[in-house]
């Protein structure tokens, strides 16, 4: 090819070029096809979406196992996948693990609630009124940039050692940032649905009951649903300090005896608890909100 | 009341508006803007009228008095001799964005007002069959909002505000976000509807067109501030179906709508 007969040179530049333009016309269609994939907020199939998570937590898993099978990282501080798989198989067939897990989801269920059944009312008061958002809502912006692992001292001092503080914990941790939330949840409410309603004949506490209430539901409901993952974040940080049970306390104790596969456990059941309360609220939502 | 308001008719003869000297000033920081400038109406119980302009002329705003979900900073506005003072179930309004509660399915939505007042379950299901059927929503009447398109939800939100009994039925650009083909089709229910229910109507268009095939009289409004220009009368045949829109009354009048306005561009 590097002295080409001019009349065949023709021809096979000719052959060669449509060649390349099959292919680049192919990787141009490929390319279509791919930026389909790719578009910004559009859906792609329920299917590609499960296969994508699936191999996103596939790639998560064989990261760890390169780093620990291939003795890249000291198995001290990270230990392999099956063992940490058959310590978990282990500690869940004792019932004290049991037990550290029980007291755990009810010190987050008992904190949670607690801290929702205070702070949905004053949202709504806060997002309903404009009266009510200059008084409630500067003090709980300010407080609320406070960590609430900082009040920790002040609750052992307020409430002692004992459940309640654990409780209490989880409570300020959340109330605040509820609070807020709800709030800002209740002024998403349209506007029109209530001027609407007036034109209907409802007086101020009736549109209160028939369109705020129900409107701001869902958007709720998903609030409630992230603040779950922060009262979880709170439970390991109360657990942590001066207690003897729950899920907190068996990270710690595994620490102590440099046990990394129990932590591993104990961080893992936490995350497969948080999906699951996350999975039955987005149920709930669609469940108790087909509406929407 | 659960009687009053199964059937409507009774209160017909009532439902007429006087406006007197209307005049709305928004103020923002330093600057003043005049939106109204002393508007003087009155609306004849049952009568259908149009309140016509362009955009920013202050009629929405008009009919937001009205409805007593603005307040005017001058004079005063009477519903059979009942001064205005906010918002009440004596006059129904039908908004352009879809203001249909989601949550409640198309039955329940028509059923909001009277639920309000307490009528019993069975006079609700009675005024709720009524409207459904009034406006040929019977199937639909298990769906909600989000499972209807533009026009049925306008429609839905016609009959729930004409099953709560009102006297005066408040329009604001109704049919403005439908497309064409639906615009027109309800512009014939509503008028169908209002054959039947005669109760008074407050529309507010800037559509030609729409005002002409709807309304027994036009006021046309212009800005800077917001004034009355001029009335017109129509004088097309009561009953009224698409042919109408060819006849020359029709013809003539919109010609002389549309050289008020333009006149008024200039």
């Amino acid at each position: 090819m590097s002295k080409p007969n001019p009349s065949l040179g023709v021809p096979i530049a000719g052959k060669v070029n449509l060649e390349a333009e099959t292919s680049s016309s192919a990787v141009s269609a490929a390319k279509a096809r791919k930026r389909h994939t790719m578009q910004i907020f559009e859906d792609i199939p329920k299917r590609s979406f499960g296969i994508t998570a699936t191999i996103s937590f596939l790639v998560m898993i064989g990261i760890w196992s390169i780093l620990s099978y291939g003795q890249l990282v000291n198995p001290i501080f990270l230990p392999t996948p099956d063992k940490v798989f058959t310590t978990m198989i282990k500690l869940l067939g004792t019932s004290d693990y049991w037990n550290h897990i029980g007291i755990s989801i009810f010190r987050v269920s008992a904190g949670f609630m607690l801290a929702c059944l205070v702070a949905i009312p004053i949202g709504l008061f806060a997002g309903t009124y404009r009266f009510g958002e200059a008084f409630i809502e500067p003090p709980m912006e300010f407080i609320r940039y406070m960590p609430a692992v900082a009040f920790i001292p002040l609750i052992m001092v307020w409430a002692g050692i004992g459940e309640s503080a654990k409780i209490l914990l989880i409570f300020t941790g959340c109330f605040f940032q509820l609070v807020l939330m709800v709030a800002s949840d209740t002024r998403l409410v349209s506007k029109d649905l209530v001027q609407a309603s007036f034109t209907l004949g409802a007086s101020r506490w009736q549109a209160i009951q028939t369109v705020i209430i129900p409107a701001v539901q869902p958007r709720l409901l998903n609030t409630l649903r992230l603040m779950l993952g922060w009262a979880w974040t709170y439970l390991v940080v109360a657990e942590l300090v001066a207690v003897n049970s729950g899920l907190g306390y068996a990270i710690m104790k595994a620490q102590r005896f440099l046990n990394t596969e129990q932590i591993f456990v104990g961080i893992i059941v936490i995350g497969l608890l948080g999906l699951i309360s996350d999975r039955i609220f987005a149920f709930l939502n669609r469940r108790l909100y087909p509406w929407a | 009341m659960s009687e009053a308001i199964g059937v409507a008719g009774v209160e017909a003869g009532q439902g007429s508006i006087t406006i007197r000297g209307i005049g709305k000033t928004y103020r923002t920081g330093k600057t003043n803007f005049r939106a109204l400038g002393n508007i003087d109406l009155d609306i004849g119980a049952n009568e259908f009228v149009t309140i016509l302009g362009p955009s920013g002329c202050g009629k929405s705003t008009l009919l937001r008095i009205v409805a007593g979900l603005e307040e005017s900073n001058e004079g005063v506005i009477n519903v059979d001799g009942d001064t205005v003072v906010g918002p009440g179930a004596d006059r129904g309004m039908v908004f352009q964005g879809y203001t249909l509660f989601p949550w409640l399915t198309v039955r329940q939505n028509i059923e909001y007002g009277p639920k309000l007042k307490g009528v019993s379950i069975l006079d609700r299901r009675a005024i709720s069959n009524r409207y459904l059927r009034i406006t040929r929503l019977e199937s639909f009447a298990s769906r909600f909002p989000k499972q209807l398109s533009g026009g049925m939800k306008q429609r839905v939100a016609i009959a729930r505000a004409l099953a709560n009994g009102p006297k005066v039925l408040l329009m604001d650009e109704p049919f403005g976000a439908l497309d064409a083909q639906t615009k027109l089709e309800m512009q014939e229910a509503l008028l169908e509807v209002w054959e039947r229910e005669k109760t008074t109507v407050l529309f507010i268009t800037h559509d030609i067109d729409e005002a002409i095939f709807l309304s027994q009289r036009i006021v046309v409004m212009g800005a800077g501030p917001g004034h009355i220009v001029r009335e017109f009368p129509v004088t097309l045949p009561a009953e009224r179906t698409s042919d109408v829109r060819e006849h020359p009354d029709f013809l003539k009048l919109r010609r002389e709508i549309a050289a008020l306005l333009k006149h008024k561009e200039e």
